[in-house]
């Protein structure tokens, strides 16, 4: 090797992480594109034809999402390349879902891709707008106790007499102005936050502190606060309001938080005892969460079956898995109707019928993917309290697609909670799309090179960001 | 519409419904190893430093990574700008931690090297076992010790 020349080898040396912008368009071509071919397939299987719809909802999805891409381009540049093309793809298929069965029904039953299509408007509106306003993340730390506070609101304010409503025997609708919304939804972001916010501050004494007793550490008794105030948080959620999608979701979030913050297995199986516990409790006193069980654990009963919130759904569903098989019967040619309530709770099994096993796990492929991508933004963050957040927010979305997925499929008692992106329904739609707009927020924040000196030297030192 | 297109039609969804899965995997591994032209040239010509360190290097180090503490597993990609650590907001790694101060060290290259510096630190900063008086030169896969924290500079 010859002598180099003195210069800065660092600057050709080391290649800056690259912005993958290409990338992500291509991705996000292609994903509109499969949902273009998924609504030209239910017309093929249903009619014979390409539907007449199939521009509209493609290119109006293909639009969206352009402006979506745009504006990530241009507020977030460094952010991961593959959340967006995900999401796209999950949100299409949900929308190409709800339009079959919609088809299907003949435009009775409720299903509506029309609306599921106007939600996804506004989600990505949301998503933009949480962009272009939040443009550190960080500011979302000095809010942890009004988040704290705000989620709390959001997740009573169904009970209040006048804003509540009770829809198929869950009380967590409120109605605003002939909209119906669920709170719920917006109420597990702002805990999300707050947890994160609180552990940043509080995790060396949970982590710290307490003894030794065999293979784990126990904490001391009055560090146990905050792991008792969020059990009876979610206990009270399952009472007052018969959700037990949210309050398993509430608490299972938060322990998968208490864990990262901490990195002590104790946590963990401290609040699957409390859990265990709880549902025993709640099992025994109150009827519709018996019932759950009781459907859980003997679906094929026919009196179960004849009853009125009996099994006949997660049967149905699961009759529809099967007939479905290995390939799937193939897009429009299955029928998904037949499975009550098929384009919200059990989209997931109207998938099942008409994609096969094969489409239900690319489609998990994908979840997957999109969780691991927000984990990797949370190992990659560079401050505590975005690396609590961001794995908080995938742990929240992987943990609600398991509660679903594992429910419709009854690897667990089904418990009603929408599959993100897919089920049609405004508020989860929202949610997730800010979820989504604060993950791409952080990874961008992750992934930027290092900020810029403007000086070169001196203890003061200038940056620009 | 015969059986058989719809069959068809059927099986090539599925077949790209997968290939998209592959290509997002696709997507990750350039990610994380680089594009081959961009990883494998520079890391054939990367120049001998002119002055050599303490130890034999075989090449520059190209990544920060935090190895011990809270903020374990971050990872920084090392540019020619330098990387400030401290409990401080605008750090490039902030740490939150009680035996931190805020503007704890800085982290530059100089001809090659990356040079650790305390920015006047309460509790100090340790490189290896020997505390951080004047700026000094940073061999790869040394650690050095910031409060709770533990990095280390890794090709």
């Amino acid at each position: 090797m010859s002598a180099p020349t003195v210069s800065t080898p660092g600057a050709e040396a080391v290649p800056l992480p690259a912005k993958r912008r290409v990338a992500q368009l291509v991705m996000l071509a292609f994903a509109v594109l499969i949902v273009m071919a998924a609504y030209a397939a239910v017309g093929m299987g249903i009619d014979q034809k390409i539907p007449s719809g199939m521009l509209t909802y493609g290119l109006g999805l293909g639009g969206f999402m352009l402006a979506a891409y745009l504006v990530l381009a241009r507020f977030a540049p460094w952010a991961d390349p593959l959340i967006l093309p995900l999401v796209t793809l999950i949100n299409g298929l949900g929308l190409v879902m709800i339009y079959r069965l919609e088809v299907g029904a003949g435009g009775r039953g409720g299903a509506s891709a029309t609306t599921q299509l106007l939600w996804t408007a506004v989600g990505v509106v949301v998503f933009t707008v949480t962009l272009i306003v939040l443009r550190d993340h960080r500011a979302l730390q000095r809010l942890t106790y009004t988040a704290g506070a705000a989620g709390l609101l959001l997740l009573v304010s169904p009970l209040l007499p006048v804003l509540g409503q009770e829809i198929n025997g869950a009380r967590i609708w409120i109605g605003l102005a002939g909209f119906t919304l669920q709170p719920a939804e917006l109420a597990k972001l702002a805990l999300v936050i707050f947890f994160a916010g609180y552990l940043v501050a509080k995790r060396d004494v949970l982590a710290l502190a307490g003894r030794r007793l065999l293979f784990i550490d126990l904490p001391r008794a009055r560090d146990l606060g905050p792991i008792l105030i969020t059990w009876g948080l979610s206990l009270g959620v399952l009472i007052l309001q018969k959700d037990l999608g949210s309050s398993l979701l509430i608490f299972g979030t938060f322990i998968a938080m208490l864990y990262i913050a901490t990195q002590r297995t104790s946590w963990v199986l401290i609040g699957i005892l409390l859990f265990v516990g709880g549902a025993i409790l709640a099992g025994m006193v109150f009827s519709h969460v018996q019932d759950r069980f009781t459907v859980y654990l003997n679906p094929e009963d026919p009196a179960l079956y004849d009853r009125v919130g009996g099994s006949a759904q997660l049967l149905e569903g699961l009759f529809g898995m099967s007939q479905g098989g290995i390939l799937g019967t193939g897009l429009g040619q299955g029928h998904p109707g037949l499975i009550p309530l098929a384009f919200s709770d059990f989209i997931f099994a109207a998938i099942g019928e008409e994609l096969g096993l094969t489409g239900l796990m690319a489609l998990l492929m994908v979840y997957g993917l999109l969780v691991e991508r927000g984990l990797r933004t949370s190992i990659a963050a560079r401050d505590p309290f975005s690396k609590l957040l961001a794995g908080g927010l995938s742990f929240l979305l992987a943990w609600q697609v398991f509660i679903i997925v594992g429910g419709v499929t009854n690897l667990i008692p089904l418990t009603g909670l929408v599959t993100p992106f897919m089920s049609q329904g405004g508020s989860a739609l929202l949610a997730n799309w800010i979820l989504i707009a604060l993950l791409v927020r952080m990874s961008d924040a992750a992934r930027k090179p290092p900020p810029q000196a403007i000086q070169d030297e001196g203890l003061t030192q200038v940056f620009q960001r | 519409m015969s059986e058989l297109t719809l069959l068809l039609i059927r099986l090539a969804f599925l077949a790209v419904l997968w290939f998209f899965v592959i290509a997002a995997v696709g997507v990750i591994r350039t990610d994380l190893f680089g594009s081959r032209t961009a990883a494998a040239a520079p890391a054939r010509k990367a120049p001998k430093p002119v002055k050599p360190p303490a130890k034999p290097k075989k090449g520059e180090p190209r990544q920060m990574v935090v190895t011990g503490g809270p903020l374990q597993g971050t990872t920084i990609t090392l540019s020619e700008t330098p990387i400030t650590i401290g409990r401080a907001n605008d750090a490039t790694l902030v740490v939150t931690d009680d035996y931190a101060s805020s503007r704890h060290a800085r982290l530059f290259p100089q001809d090659g090297q990356w040079i650790v510096e305390d920015l006047g630190s309460t509790n100090g900063t340790y490189l290896d076992r020997s505390k951080v008086t004047r700026p000094t030169p940073v061999p790869l896969g040394v650690p050095i010790r910031i409060g709770k924290t533990v990095i280390e500079l890794r090709k």
